[in-house]
């Protein structure tokens, strides 16, 4: 049965997923479509009120733009968070929230990171969960889907990059709005309140009082999981019975989350005219993604030695920290997807999972590129991409081409350097963590688990995936600031290399495909490309991996 | 600057206050009771929410399972002890003992695992059908009703696989407790 309702889940992505693409590539074509006629009056008055005229973009003003706006973005995201017990929509009289988490929390959500510091329970209110939270939670999956589409245009030699501003409006008015208030109503449907009515007392069967927190979830539950942004309404994100009531809800939120990361080799393929390379991206992605959820499934089944030697059976499997609706096989699922798409939200608490189960999250975050977040993942593949066939032109010795374009000195060099601030921006700030007492005085577990603690908020932030192993003591000025930091740059680093090699591509000379050409479209280059990513991420991340969770299995029992 | 600060205006009225509002309103038009929140009410009072698990101590009640916020559904969350802390074994041993004496006749071995283990949100409504079964000698000697009938009940309660197919069986605590009560 376990296999069963996984399997259907992920046959569901793929049925999704290629219509999608299809509907992506139209979405973002920089002709003119069918798509103008039901939008345009829309997005003609978006438009006229943000005074967008809608000009082609250079690379530079592509990223001026990103950085710009999204800082706008931050600014309103922080000043309300600041002033909220001021603002209306507080009916729970919750306070301003402090200035080093307010930061925290607006670079969090606007890197579509979505760590969280607070407990949206007791720290947000219903006003900040929707004007901040949901605001951006919008806004930044429609910029990491305009960046990438910018990006795509580039490499493929279109005849400019397009505008980030008509690109940010139709992600939200042609793929996130309206999905997002179909999810809502299904969400409902099985359970999810969305209200905006206070928090309700109740007297228990056992005559006892109990406080239950609610709100307009529902409305926030949707985006988060279609914008792969993961920050939860309350504390403990999805595996809370009201964020995700039952096994259906869970199925939607999953599909959800995989559904534009999945789609966007496919859009990629109708764009560029390489169907076959899309469909190639797409097979080396879910490669990964199989053999990682596998490690996850297998670990949790087997359960928790620990407890077994405690004398408890561990027949149902690794039981701590889930929720009975969902048993192993939806909670493993969820969590290698939630950290494959670099969602974020959780449904069973990965601090609780066991070792190795807990390394497939951290690992995957690692390589950050198993489909990865909305736009952003494909970006990370494509880079890998272009790596794989640079290395593989050097073995042979022939000038690398990707797409028709030969790659050069300017580029690799870019890719080099994005890929190498990954590992740095997680390793260094875990090293500082775990050698100083301001980092190490928030771990909660005990042994080579504490350093497994560190390296996953690191590696979540940098990641921008916003999961923890949750048990680190995180609100402190140390982690609010250096995790704020690590995530702004590993978002803002990549995207604006990445639009500068796109843009560096787009106005070289096509070489005409000969007999001679590397291929990027067959199995060969699929296993070159698999390599790659793994071999520069085991390098990388291994010795830090057998200290952490690879230690922690080998010494329970 | 200026341009950004409008467009991002029009996106923030659009995202943060139209959207939810609309979903709001739709919501509580056509599902009005699960939009807020699923409540049982008791000639006027709320008793709890169907999807909220409530603590349950006294032995005449079957007991959920383990709540380190005591299932204050105010907060939620749990002690997050990975597999390797040793309070975590020390809370199990603990449990089975205080389990194995409430519960007379139960064997170690055949306490299901998710009784005795926290949940990731420590407000779980469920257990497994298993985990209610195991407990039923002990309600049947507190309430003197026949160990044939629990069975019926937590059969009743149970719920399936949805469609068949996604998530587990499993039995609404609460659920099961209040219709004890009217027995």
């Amino acid at each position: 049965m376990d296999l069963l309702q996984t399997g259907i889940v992920l046959l569901m992505v793929v049925t999704l997923a290629v219509p999608m693409g299809k509907y992506i590539a139209a979405v973002f074509s920089l002709e003119s479509t069918k798509l103008d006629k039901g939008f345009g009056k829309i997005e003609g008055i978006i438009f006229r009120l943000g005074g967008i005229a809608g000009d082609s973009m250079t690379w530079k003003q592509y990223a001026k733009a990103v950085i710009i706006s999204n800082f706008v973005m931050f600014g309103a995201g922080y000043l309300i968070l600041r002033l909220q017990t001021f603002l209306p929509l507080n009916p729970n009289e919750i306070g301003n929230m402090d200035p080093l988490l307010s930061f925290n929390t607006a670079a969090s959500f606007l890197t579509n990171t979505n760590l969280q510091h607070y407990s949206g329970e007791s720290g947000l209110t219903y006003l900040s969960q929707m004007m901040v939270i949901m605001f951006l939670m919008f806004t930044t999956p429609a910029t990491g889907l305009a960046v990438c589409m910018a990006f795509i245009r580039g490499l493929t030699g279109k005849e400019s990059l397009g505008n980030f501003y008509v690109d940010l409006v139709r992600a939200h008015t042609r793929i996130l709005l309206p999905l997002s208030f179909l999810v809502s109503m299904l969400l409902v449907s099985q359970g999810v309140p969305q209200t905006l009515s206070p928090n309700v007392e109740a007297m228990t069967q056992e005559g006892n009082v109990q406080q239950i927190a609610r709100g307009p979830v529902a409305a926030l539950e949707s985006i988060k999981h279609l914008g792969t942004n993961g920050g939860g309404f309350f504390g403990v994100n999805s595996s809370h019975p009201f964020e995700n009531p039952t096994p259906l809800s869970n199925v939607i939120e999953i599909l959800s989350m995989f559904l534009l990361p999945a789609s966007l080799p496919f859009a990629f393929g109708s764009m560029s005219g390489r169907k076959k390379t899309g469909r190639m991206l797409f097979g080396a992605m879910a490669i990964m993604f199989l053999g990682f959820l596998s490690v996850a499934y297998i670990s949790e089944t087997y359960g928790n030695m620990a407890l077994q030697e405690a004398g408890l059976s561990q027949e149902e499997g690794n039981m701590e920290g889930k929720e009975v609706r969902f048993g192993i096989a939806q909670s493993t699922l969820f969590t290698a997807v939630t950290t494959a798409a670099t969602t974020g939200t959780v449904n069973n608490m990965h601090d609780t999972l066991t070792p190795l189960g807990g390394m497939v999250p951290v690992a995957q975050m690692m390589l950050n590129c198993v489909f990865g977040g909305d736009g952003v993942g494909l970006i990370n593949i494509l880079m890998y991409g272009i790596l794989a066939v640079f290395i593989a032109g050097l073995m042979v010795g022939r000038t690398p081409e990707f797409l028709g374009r030969k790659i050069e000195a300017g580029e690799m060099k870019l890719i080099a350097i994005t890929i190498l601030i990954h590992p740095l921006i997680i390793l260094v700030p875990s090293a500082i963590a775990l050698a100083t007492g301001m980092g190490s005085a928030a771990v909660s577990n005990p042994g080579y688990h504490g350093i497994s603690q560190v390296l996953y908020e690191f590696t979540s932030s940098a990641a921008n995936n916003g999961s923890g192993f949750e048990g680190l003591g995180d609100n402190t000025p140390f982690w609010n600031i250096s995790t704020g930091l690590v995530m702004l740059f590993g978002r803002y680093f990549s995207i604006i290399a990445m639009l500068a090699v796109g843009a560096s591509m787009m106005v070289k000379k096509p070489v005409p495909e000969t007999i001679g050409t590397f291929k990027t479209d067959n199995s060969t280059y699929m296993a070159i490309l698999l390599g790659t990513v793994l071999v520069v991420g085991a390098l990388t991340f291994f010795p830090v991996l057998a200290l952490g969770p690879v230690a922690d299995a080998l010494t329970l029992r | 600057m200026f341009k950004n600060l409008r467009i991002v205006l029009v996106l923030l009225f659009a995202c943060g206050l139209v959207y939810p509002l609309a979903v709001n309103g739709a919501a509580n038009l056509l599902m009005p009771e699960k939009a807020n929140g699923s409540l049982i009410e008791e000639s006027g009072k709320v008793r709890g929410s169907e999807l909220i698990g409530q603590a349950f101590n006294e032995p005449k009640y079957f007991s959920g399972r383990v709540s380190s916020i005591k299932y204050d559904g105010a907060g939620s969350g749990s002690n997050n002890y990975a597999a390797s802390n040793e309070e975590l074994a020390k809370r199990t041993k603990d449990d089975i003992n205080a389990f194995l004496v409430a519960n007379p006749g139960v064997k170690k071995e055949d306490i299901p695992a998710d009784l005795l283990t926290n949940s990731g949100s420590g407000l779980d409504p469920h257990i497994s059908p298993l985990a209610a079964l195991i407990q039923v000698p002990r309600i049947s000697k507190e309430r003197g009703i026949q160990e044939e009938v629990l069975r019926k009940l937590i059969k009743e309660q149970t719920e399936g696989r949805q469609l068949g197919i996604f998530g587990e069986p499993r039995v609404n605590v609460l659920m099961l407790n209040r219709s004890l009560d009217e027995k």
